[in-house]
């Protein structure tokens, strides 16, 4: 039954199962409530394996799509379904949640049940929004996952707690609410909330936006997203959500949340706004690119190893960002690429940062140093994780740079330079940060005598260290999935008329050259058609 | 001449809800037991609510178009009716607590409700004033019921000044109206040509009137006040009832007076545009719960309002077009008036005796000592800040939907921006209450009692506002009908 008609609706709403059980527990036996909630979580992973069997390599389109009517006026229906894209980072969200009940195994003591309660809410709203195909459902799931975000920050967090969780919401209802606006616009030039219906109208010219009003749709969602990524001047809510947060929150905050927004863009920007995404794309690079820069020389100055994480964050996703309105398909190989590199890496370094914390309640990188003499374990693993973030061949943060930078090029030398210039800088952050605090002298007394590793942190590093590994290595695996998905995107977003409309798009037969080049690695194969 | 047993048939709601108002008063001299009214009481709202029922099954024009009882105004009747009745379980414990008589308290009540359905049933101008009235003199006293209160007897002369003044508004642009077209029945006045400058000044006079109804910026300056004065039931019944009965008259002049939908439209415009800042803006700064929901109100109010700019931006305001953009008023008025009913009754629980608790500091930690009654405070704060699975996210998306379909995306969009000024307060709120320590004495003072009364109107608000928040359909699908049979 799973593998047939429902394994999305499962999916979705088995962690709402899972936290009404949790509710409905009596009584605070912590150690009880974490075994449920890690049960929980890894069955739904499981569960989401499942989903791979559903989207064969070379499959473009929605697989696995379930339709229900839900409401008759306006008609929106409960539309479901995954494609290449959409898989990995379902994958990615299920992976990362009983990483992060593992994580909030001992630093988590008070509230406990509502703890979970929360991170199971934020699992629906997320999968929910991977899996949406209907434009008003999209935006539930994307609404629903803001209070148990705000509550994990707020109540769990650090001192800044109150401040970073208000300051999280606003920002993003801000964006959200005006999406809003452009949803309903967009429904009542279409007449439907349906996404595949609504690409469907665009393809075949029974729907027509005019260019100021495919403008303002597409500013109207891109805003959302951007505030959501965070690109360039709408960052400013992250380092304050990332550093309050807990780990758990971190790790779900730069794993799964952030990738909400560039999903957004490849998924609701490009096909729905194609001619709007042509004429932006520069000045969203330009952005993405400050942010990288931006991102990359603040983290190089960043005191606090926390908030260097968090705006090393605004570095890799400006990545993502360039990826993806380079509108190369390549380079949109490489960004969704990215996007679960980052999610895994990023969300690796949070949980040593957390170990750390825990170890030393700071996140001064002056309190540290020295640290490999007392815990060599942990060091090792930071310091794989860290080389796996700056992007290291083998590791999981290369191929997806590698990807963006290569399909990058081919559009724009100028853009390739500066994000070559981003890696260069995330190289010297990372590796400058490692050595201040784990090499050299001992420099405070109490670093002496700190515990390395224990073997609940021992399986949680391993298991990432391995998930590292295997995307570096095994990348075709993924790579070969998510190929024919974006290269459906990119079919939407470049029609014929792109080619031969304005000059700064580059021509057909350049793009062919890529092409053949792609073709003789794994990337490609699949990709072209 | 003689009126015809039907149609007393189709104003049954309003004459049950008047002889019940009369029999309490008769009754309250020779009986002492209290339960003994809070029974009549809700045995009278509740017989009042299912004559709506019959009055719409037998429905039609009734008085030779006096009233007008279709399902339009079932669906008011029905909001009035269900708010009194709420209103009357959550007061029984209030007016024990507070050792205030009971009787007067719920005649006065069922005075107010027969005054809203005559409101949203009227399909004539003089009827409407009558109704207007009834509810409005009814409320006057209500607010000051407490009178050993300061508070209350100033809130109840600050409503009485303003209101009677507001009153007059709508009596002269009654008059007016009626020596331009030389009728006060609505759908005699939709065949005037609407040129003249008379009528135009009529119709704005009631506009002036209801819009201090509604509490819609500039005439919304008496809200807070009187909101905080009046004994808690009651303001949850004013942001509710009158509110909604002002909103349909309203929304059933435009329908059957295409005049004035033509003149009305930037007025509204401005009056949304405004209401929404005003409400919003004065609720940043407030600590007092009660000051905080009433501006929170008067926000809403202008939410309201965007749909009726919606309406009005329609060149013919009874059109079939126009039929969401009523629906979108009339959902939203129900999804309101649940989370309203449902905040107001819990800070009226949680004031204490003597209304004393009502301070944003004293719900620090309410989620450590009263779990549940946080939880529920969340829901109504969020459905408010329309988040999803509420039912105020559904109305919030209708009235964009409104918005957007008659153009008017720069309406919208402060919609949207105002939409985020009302998340910060309302997340405040429930900042204290989850991310808070509670102070010692709270904690002292153990958990507030909750009686049953209080638990049954906070269980079906509950139940309202999520089951509306995740399955609109039978409401919307039901609301679409009375739109379009409103003209």
């Amino acid at each position: 039954m799973l593998s047939g008609g429902h394994l999305l609706s499962v999916l979705i709403f088995f962690p709402v199962v899972g936290a009404a059980a949790l509710m409905m527990l009596r009584g605070d036996d912590h150690k009880f409530i974490r075994s449920i909630a890690m049960l929980v979580s890894v069955a739904e992973f499981l569960f989401s394996l499942l989903l791979l069997r559903g989207v064969p390599i070379g499959s473009s389109g929605y697989q696995l799509e379930e339709f229900a009517k839900w409401i008759t006026a306006p008609p929106i229906h409960y539309h479901v379904g995954v494609d290449g894209i959409s898989v990995f980072l379902v994958l990615l969200s299920t992976f990362l949640t009983p990483i992060s009940v593992l994580a909030s195994w001992q630093n988590i003591q008070h509230r406990v049940k509502e703890f979970f309660v929360m991170l199971f809410l934020i699992e629906v709203g997320v999968v929910g929004v991977f899996l949406s195909l209907d434009l008003f459902l999209f935006f539930l799931f994307w609404e629903l996952i803001l209070i148990p975000m705000a509550f994990l920050i707020g109540i769990w967090g650090h001192e800044r707690r109150v401040y970073a969780a208000v300051k999280f919401v606003l920002y993003t209802m801000a964006g959200s609410i005006l999406m809003l606006v452009g949803i309903v616009w967009l429904y009542n030039a279409s007449g439907t909330f349906d996404l595949p219906l609504i690409q469907q109208m665009l393809t075949n010219g029974q729907l027509v936006l005019g260019s100021r009003t495919e403008m303002l749709l597409f500013l109207a969602f891109f805003v959302a997203f951007a505030i959501k990524v965070p690109v360039f001047p709408l960052h400013t809510w992250l380092p304050d959500a990332h550093v309050e947060a807990p780990t758990a929150g971190s790790v779900m905050l730069a794993g799964v949340l952030l990738k909400l927004g560039t999903y957004g863009m490849i998924r609701f920007c490009l096909p729905l706004f194609p001619e709007a995404s042509h004429r932006a794309a520069r000045w969203v690079a330009v952005l993405a690119i400050i942010g990288i820069i931006y991102g990359a020389l603040v983290s190089l100055v960043q005191p606090n190893l926390k908030k260097l994480v968090a705006y090393s964050s605004v570095s890799h996703l400006g990545f993502v960002v360039l990826g993806i309105f380079a509108l190369h398909h390549i380079s949109m190989q490489g960004a969704v690429f990215q996007m679960l590199a980052h999610g895994v890496s990023t969300g690796a370094l949070f949980l040593l940062v957390g170990m750390l914390h825990q170890r030393r309640h700071t996140f001064e990188i002056s309190e540290f140093g020295g640290l490999s003499t007392p815990m060599p374990k942990l060091a090792a693993f930071f310091l794989f994780v860290a080389l796996s973030s700056l992007g290291l061949p083998m590791l999981n943060g290369f191929v997806g740079e590698f990807l963006i930078l290569l399909g990058i090029y081919q559009r724009h030398w100028g853009w390739a330079t500066w994000a070559a210039l981003g890696v260069i800088l995330s190289a010297c952050y990372l590796l400058w940060s490692y050595q201040r605090v784990f090499f050299g002298d001992i420099t405070w007394e109490k670093n002496r005598t700190l515990m390395d590793v224990s073997a609940r942190e021992h399986s949680i590093l391993a298991t990432m260290a391995v998930v590292i590994l295997w995307m570096g290595i095994g990348s075709p695996f993924i790579t070969r999935r998510t190929a024919a998905a974006t290269q459906t995107v990119m079919d939407q977003v470049e029609p014929q008329w792109a080619y031969e409309a304005a000059g700064h798009v580059q021509t057909r037969p350049q793009a062919k050259n890529v092409s053949s080049y792609a073709a003789q690695t794994n990337v490609g194969r699949l990709a072209i058609r | 001449m003689f009126p015809q047993a039907i149609d007393l048939h189709r104003v049954l709601p309003e004459l049950i809800w008047c002889a019940f108002g009369v029999l309490v008063m008769l009754l309250q001299p020779f009986v002492r037991s209290r339960q003994f009214f809070t029974f009549l009481a809700l045995l009278g709202s509740l017989a009042g609510t299912a004559a709506a029922g019959t009055a719409f099954v037998h429905g039609g024009p009734g008085f030779q178009g006096l009233v007008q009882s279709d399902s339009f105004t079932f669906f008011f009747r029905l909001l009035v009716g269900s708010v009194s009745f709420l209103v009357v379980l959550a007061a029984g414990p209030y007016l024990d607590r507070e050792k205030l008589p009971i009787a007067e308290f719920y005649a006065l009540l069922f005075f107010a409700t027969a005054g809203m359905g005559v409101l949203a049933s009227a399909q004539e101008l003089l009827t409407a004033f009558i109704g207007l009235e009834m509810s409005s003199i009814s409320s006057y006293v209500l607010a000051g019921y407490r009178r050993d209160s300061l508070k209350s007897s100033e809130s109840a002369m600050k409503y009485f000044l303003l209101g009677s003044f507001a009153t007059a508004f709508f009596l002269y642009g009654i008059a007016l109206v009626y020596g331009a077209t030389g009728t006060t029945l609505l759908d005699k006045m939709a065949s005037s040509d609407g040129t003249s400058t008379l009528l135009k000044l009529g119709l704005a006079l009631i506009l002036i009137g209801l819009g201090f109804k509604v509490a819609a910026a500039p005439f919304q300056v008496w809200t807070p006040d009187v909101y905080e004065g009046a004994p808690t039931p009651v303001t949850a019944l004013f942001s509710a009832g009158p509110k909604a009965a002002a909103f349909a008259l309203l929304l059933r002049t435009f329908a059957t007076v295409p005049a004035a939908t033509r003149y009305w439209f930037w007025a509204f415009w401005v009056l949304a545009a405004l209401t929404m800042f005003a409400g919003n803006l004065g609720a940043l700064v407030q600590t007092n719960m009660k000051r905080l929901l009433a501006y929170s109100s008067i926000a809403h109010a202008g939410y309201i309002l965007v749909a009726f700019a919606a309406v009005t931006s329609m060149a013919q305001g009874g059109s079939e077009e126009a039929a969401p953009a009523y629906a979108a008023v009339l959902f939203y008025l129900l999804s309101y008036a649940l989370v309203k009913l449902g905040a107001f009754t819990i800070v009226s629980q949680l004031g204490g005796a003597g209304e004393k608790n009502l301070s944003m500091d004293d719900y620090a930690g309410l989620s450590q000592r009263q779990p549940f009654v946080a939880a529920m405070l969340s829901i109504y704060l969020l459905s408010l800040l329309g988040l999803p699975v509420t039912a105020g996210f559904f109305g919030k998306f209708y009235i964009f939907k409104a918005a957007v379909n008659s153009h008017l995306i720069s309406l919208a969009v402060l919609m949207a921006i105002n939409s985020v000024i009302g998340a910060y307060y309302y997340l405040r709120v429930i900042v204290v209450m989850y991310m808070r320590e509670p102070s010692a004495e709270a904690v002292a003072a153990g958990p507030v009692p909750f009686p049953i009364g209080v638990n049954a109107v906070l269980l079906i608000t509950f139940v309202g506002t999520i089951l509306f928040g995740v399955y609109p359909n039978p409401v919307i699908n039901f609301i679409l009908r009375p739109a379009l049979l409103a003209h």
